[in-house]
């Protein structure tokens, strides 16, 4: 019988190997990459309803975080306001802009308007943003400088490695409460150093196990 | 001289392991003809066999992509029984397979010629088992393409942490993949022989190609042999301690924890004793609907069913024993949360999980005290079905009824799966079906050369007159 395989198989066949094992190594590096959520979600930015500018309203305007989205101090939801709250402006401001439109129709009718969700985190994480908020977190740790977004997108990744880097070492992202919803606030002296001041004061411990924040 | 005096069927004692006059040829020929088989020449009960079970895989297909879109909210698990048919399928596919190391590694340490036939398909079925196990701790994650580093201690940026090394489960993990690979390389390398056979014996370009590469280049020199039969030796003895040990590590995901009617210490041997028991009549099933439908009377003969039947007497019976001592220490420790969960057990709301447990898996073996139901084909079919139905409520009883009663009676709860639950199970054995049948077909399903060495029992019978005169 003739021999079925050539002298050069052995050749092919490592040649084959290495290309098979550098792609599957590629292959796998790759997909890690384009999986990670700060490849795939952070610069998430959804098509709003109503083109509400955060950056007019908050950055030039000046109305604090808390005006409208009123329950972060005492709820684990950041309350998303109502319509009520835009026409306590518009019914006097620019009672007239097309802009206002789907607000105004909104008002009318009583059925609220349909705003996406941009920062959401899975169902089996709990968050709460009263825990946050009183110990000293800023917004803009988690949301970025919504004061200069024109439409608000997800800046940060919102991963576990990243809740969890701030939970084992809070100190640089904790202020005082007066700075809370102050997002252009510049410490006077190193952030970590206020926020170890403040720890000690209100002895802060972020849990680290995982019924913290998964029940 | 005649063959009377030596021939052992004669003597109406330990008759061959194989029958119907059988030669080295003619092993060869009965074997490989399945894989060398043109597509009609298959009998057409295979392929109808074939498109059923290939069927059901696409019903898996659909049931895991379901789960993927929308979470495993569709799976009916939830508070109190946060653990349900997943961990109840995975243990349930675990044991399966423990049929095949034991028969492939145990019983070749042991010397136990009967294996030759069995032991092939055996560690099939073990693999194809490991398979349809892993797809529950992959998919129940919700997001397998992350389970990677979940699952395994893999450096990441995701979570910034590492398993809890403390946990049984990552155990179960090391466990379950040192089962996988060794049974993976036992396999292989049982086959490569028989792969160089059918290398041997290709005519068309592409199968010389194929079964020449996966031969490794086999050429049955002495030397090859003395590595060959070295090597198995050694992986014999690495996989006979996974016999226990996999199945252990598989029990202290339930014995460690603090819920009554897991924390006990007898898990580890009463689940190997199951894992072996239900392993033992799967393989049953399979061989049995494999024999018909290739013709392997000859191979598989009811002296090989059998001894399987007496292994699942004995496997059965500890089952049994173990179901008695579980509810004699729960009396005898006086605890009475212990007490109550096994009382509960029998009588509480999934008493009826309870008793096709009881029935199945300790009434229906003790059948086989009989010598002609130990022989007869159709009743043993029945039984390694009922005892894996017994063997599933098992794996059930203990998962979901200790679960239901929570400590708080607040918190209590009954378990109902969804149908995204059931098809899903249903599902996986549509898998592991289709991949036994794919292998029958495709593989030398009996192993050649080992059958041939038990073949040399016979090697007075030189001639052909001879032969005849023996078999008639």
């Amino acid at each position: 019988m003739a021999a079925i395989f050539s002298k050069t198989s052995d050749l092919i066949l490592k040649v084959a190997g290495a290309v098979i094992g550098l792609g599957a190594v590629s292959g796998i590096a790759a997909f890690a990459y384009l999986s990670y959520p700060t490849v795939i979600d952070t610069g998430y930015q959804p098509k709003q309803p109503v083109a509400y500018s955060h950056k007019l309203h908050a950055g030039e305007l000046g109305l604090n975080c808390y005006y409208c989205h009123s329950t972060v101090y005492k709820a684990a939801f950041a309350a998303v306001p109502g319509t009520e709250v835009c026409m306590g402006c518009h019914s006097q401001v620019r009672q007239a802009s097309p802009r206002l439109e789907v607000v105004r129709q909104s008002y009318a009718s009583g059925s609220p308007i349909h705003w996406v969700k941009v920062h959401d985190v899975p169902d089996y994480v709990f968050f709460n943003h009263q825990a946050h908020i009183n110990a000293g977190v800023s917004c803009v740790t988690c949301h970025g400088r919504v004061d200069q977004m024109e439409e608000v997108k997800q800046v940060k990744p919102l991963n576990m490695a990243w809740c969890i880097d701030c939970h084992r070492n809070p100190a640089p992202n904790i202020r005082p409460a007066d700075k809370v919803t102050q997002l252009d606030w510049v410490p006077d002296r190193p952030a970590e150093e206020i926020g170890r001041e403040i720890i000690a004061q209100k002895h802060i411990d972020p849990p680290t196990n995982c019924s913290g924040c998964h029940r | 001289m005649s063959g009377v005096r030596q021939d052992p069927q004669l003597l109406g004692v330990n008759p061959p392991l194989v029958q119907g006059g059988r030669d080295y040829h003619d092993v060869t020929d009965d074997i490989s003809s399945i894989t060398e088989a043109k597509v009609y020449e298959t009998p057409m009960k295979y392929w109808i066999a074939l498109a059923c079970t290939s069927s059901v895989v696409l019903v898996l297909g659909f049931m895991l992509s379901y789960l993927v879109a929308n979470g495993i909210g569709v799976w009916g698990n939830n508070r109190p029984v946060g653990w349900a048919w997943d961990i109840t399928n995975f243990v349930f596919w675990i044991g399966i397979g423990h049929a095949g190391t034991l028969i492939s590694a145990i019983l070749f340490l042991f010397r136990q010629k009967w294996r030759t036939s069995i032991n092939r398909s055996a560690e099939a079925m073990t693999i194809f088992a490991v398979m349809c196990a892993g797809l529950f701790p992959l998919f129940h994650t919700g997001r397998p393409w992350r389970a990677a580093y979940w699952l395994f201690p893999i450096p990441n940026t995701d979570l910034n942490m590492w398993q809890n090394f403390r946990s049984p489960l990552i155990w179960d993990v090391f466990a379950v993949s040192t089962y996988a690979t060794i049974s993976v390389l036992f396999w292989f390398v049982g086959l490569v022989p028989d792969l160089a056979t059918l290398r041997d014996r290709a005519t068309g370009k592409m199968k010389q190609l194929v079964f020449g590469f996966l031969s490794l280049g086999w050429r049955g020199s002495a030397r090859h042999w003395r590595n060959y039969e070295a090597g198995y030796m050694i992986l014999a003895g690495l996989s006979t301690p996974l016999v226990l040990s996999v199945h252990s590590v598989v029990s202290f995901d339930f014995a460690t924890s603090v819920i009554p009617g897991w924390h006990t210490t007898i898990f580890p041997p009463y689940f190997v004793a199951g894992a072996v028991f239900s392993g033992f009549a799967m393989v049953m099933t399979l061989l049995i609907i494999c024999r018909y439908l290739l013709n392997l009377q000859n191979y598989i003969t009811i002296k090989h069913l059998e001894n399987m039947n007496k292994i699942i007497l004995v496997t059965g019976s500890i089952v049994g024993y173990a179901y008695v001592t579980e509810f004699f220490i729960a009396w005898y420790s006086g605890n009475p949360y212990e007490r109550f969960t096994f009382f509960n057990r029998a009588f509480g709301p999934y008493w009826w999980a309870y008793w096709s447990m009881m029935t199945c898996n300790v009434i229906s073996p003790q059948f086989y005290w009989s010598k002609t139901l130990r022989r007869s084909v159709p009743f043993m079919f029945c039984l390694s079905i009922v005892v894996n139905i017994g063997m599933w409520f098992e794996r059930f009883v203990i998962i979901a009824t200790s679960l239901h009663r929570d400590f708080l009676p607040s918190s209590w709860g009954y378990f109902q799966p969804t149908w995204v639950d059931i098809m899903t199970f249903v599902g996986t054995f549509g898998l592991f079906l289709t991949m036994f049948l794919l292998f029958a077909r495709f593989l030398p399903m009996i192993a050649i050369s080992e059958v041939k060495g038990v073949l040399a029992v016979e090697k007075h019978l030189y001639s052909e007159t001879q032969r005849e005169e023996v078999y008639k």
